[in-house]
């Protein structure tokens, strides 16, 4: 209201940029939850510990984090297999319940770890682009949240391609829509569960690095971002992957404009409003099919 | 009710009551007063979570609103330190009211209600870090004012006592709870919702006045907290911390049994000190501790192990 509107712009052009990186970590979530219909409370905690590894990658290696992306999807998306193979496959025995419960007990102690050995101070990476701008119009885009929008849909339309051109796509889907038959015609739901688990673990390692170069990591950063991927999956409907896209522009939107109105301290409430404002109205989301 | 079924509960409480008597290290009696907050923060999360299989994963926001009016209206109101807890206690059971009404008339259930739990909880950290009313950021002093009278104590081992005796109450009304109308219906609404309604139980209604008492509970343990530590902020009374804390000592004790909340805190917190006699000062190992034991016990139910060890004996 009282700004001027090459101000509120830059805001929403920005707020779009962020929100296109959450899409990216809601992308891993809602994927999950598409095919393995879990909700994995250890989300957060692996963003965090994605974020720590480019960390590591670039103070200890010197590797830029826009090139350590590729080599730690890979890494994590071994993790991701081997934690559902290993950790919450065996323990969920079938309940909604216990996968809730193992994967609270993977974030804590994924989150735990890090503020072992990192300890909580917060850090950041320094990179010659971090502060650099790009004029768009009126408006001032930061460079790293560009390369992060561009990375997002890149990511977007590589998935696509693998859910719609591959076996291993195909499979994934099948299992997603009828586990059952998917395992009277031979297909090793197990070992699909693991990849969906890993190529979302992937995802966070992608934005992670994307992350990196603009925002702190500290050992409970990956809640704040969870939360908001939360918030995005519900919006944008459970399981469904443009929509996990759509709702992270719109919640990165949201983010931005009422920071700008309340005030960093305030901002995130409206987040939190919405998502709750959306589990009670209409769980399913917006982009989810009736349940 | 028989005295017999009041046995165990007494004979815990007299076990536990000794201890000021015969030790007087303030680490040990610190231990036993943070754990039976943490038990009776617990005992209300097993209410809802235990006997009615509602997952919590926001009871912090019981805890932080009984333990932050008991600060705010001594603080800000100069009220005596009890009525003010009392009346913690009730304004965190209309919270949970309130919460439950918006979130089980929506048929909010499993993964979801979790979510949404979550999620009340971090709006209400927020808010707190920001209101002026409790303090915000830099958080809110009791001033020390050791006397009974004002509901604090000189002694550590008086304390114990009296955080003793609300756990006592609390196995006591639980084991009210269970053998109540009202715990045969919430066991029923756990096992099967649709069933449960059709045998005509009003499900809403049983859903709504056990969250109501379990966020009383929890929000007692809060009050519990505020006057025993005498410092608030919006990280510790909302905080994820006390969530976990209050959903962790049930499951690993057993929930939806008396004891169970009591039995897991005393296991989690007696596992935390040996870590950290063992590991140092390192921060958050006790917590990996915690998540192991939690991904442990729910892999391996402990109601199983007696199968699992004659399997194991067997070739």
């Amino acid at each position: 209201m009282g700004f001027p509107p090459e101000i509120i712009l830059e805001a929403v052009l920005n707020g779009l940029l962020t929100g296109a990186v959450y899409g990216l970590v809601a992308l891993g979530l809602t994927l999950v939850y598409g095919v393995l219909h879990i909700i994995n409370f250890a989300h957060g905690a692996l963003l965090t510990a994605a974020m720590y590894a480019a960390y590591v990658a670039r103070t200890a290696l010197g590797i830029d984090p826009y090139v350590a992306a590729l080599p730690l999807a890979g890494l994590f998306f071994v993790l991701g297999y081997g934690v559902q193979r290993l950790v919450i496959g065996p323990a969920s025995q079938g309940k909604d319940e216990n996968i809730l419960l193992v994967t609270l007990g993977l974030s804590i102690i994924v989150e735990n770890l890090m503020l072992a050995i990192f300890r909580s101070d917060t850090r950041s990476i320094d990179v010659p682009y971090a502060m650099e701008v790009v004029e768009f119009g009126p408006a001032l885009l930061s460079w790293p949240r560009l390369v992060g929008f561009g990375a997002t849909l890149a990511v977007g339309v590589a998935l696509f391609l693998l859910m719609t051109r591959t076996a291993t796509g195909k499979a994934i889907r099948a299992v997603a829509k009828e586990r059952t038959g998917a395992a009277l015609v031979g297909i090793d739901v197990a070992h699909i569960y693991a990849v969906t688990f890993g190529i979302g673990t992937a995802c966070l390692a992608i934005a992670a690095a994307l992350l990196l170069p603009s925002f702190y990591v500290s050992p409970r950063v990956g809640n704040a971002f969870v939360l908001v991927a939360f918030t995005i999956v519900v919006l944008g409907g459970m399981g469904s992957v443009v929509g996990a896209l759509v709702g992270g522009l719109v919640i990165g939107v949201v983010e931005s404009l009422s920071g700008l109105y309340l005030g960093d301290s305030l901002g995130q409430i409206g987040i939190f409003l919405i998502f709750i404002l959306v589990l009670l109205v209409r769980p399913t989301g917006l982009f989810g099919a009736r349940a | 009710m028989t005295a017999r079924d009041l046995l165990p509960i007494l004979a815990f409480a007299a076990v536990v009551a000794l201890a000021p008597l015969l030790v007087s290290s303030n680490v040990v009696l610190n231990f036993l007063v943070f754990t039976m907050i943490i038990a009776l923060a617990a005992q209300g999360w097993n209410l809802l979570g235990g006997y009615g299989g509602q997952y919590s994963f926001g009871h912090a926001a019981f805890f932080g609103t009984g333990a932050y009016l008991t600060a705010i209206l001594q603080v800000r109101y100069g009220m005596n330190a009890y009525p003010a807890f009392a009346a913690g206690i009730g304004l965190a059971a209309l919270v949970g009211l309130a919460i439950g009404f918006l979130a089980f008339r929506s048929g909010l259930r499993g993964s979801y209600f979790a979510l949404v739990t979550l999620a009340f909880a971090e709006v209400f950290r927020v808010l707190a870090n920001a209101s002026e009313v409790t303090g915000g950021a830099a958080g809110i002093l009791i001033r020390l004012r050791a006397d009974p009278a004002n509901f604090q104590f000189a002694e550590r081992g008086t304390f114990l006592w009296v955080a003793l005796a609300l756990v006592t109450l609390a196995l006591v009304a639980t084991l009210m709870l269970e053998r109540s109308r009202l715990g045969a219906q919430l066991v029923a609404v756990r096992e099967n919702e649709a069933a449960a309604q059709a045998l005509g139980v009003d499900v809403l209604s049983v859903k709504l006045r056990t969250i109501a008492l379990s966020a009383g509970m929890t929000g007692a343990a809060g009050g519990l907290y505020a006057q025993y530590f005498l410092y608030l902020d919006a990280n510790i009374a909302y905080g994820t911390w006390i969530s976990v804390e209050a959903l962790l000592a049930p499951i690993v004790g057993g929930a939806g049994t008396v004891f169970g909340p009591v039995l897991g805190a005393v296991i989690l917190h007696g596992l935390a000190e040996a870590t950290k006699s063992i590991a140092g000062s390192i921060p958050g190992i006790d917590l990996v501790v915690f998540g192991i034991v939690l991904i442990l016990v729910v892999r391996y139910p402990p109601r199983d192990l007696p199968g699992l060890l004659r399997r194991r004996r067997r070739p």
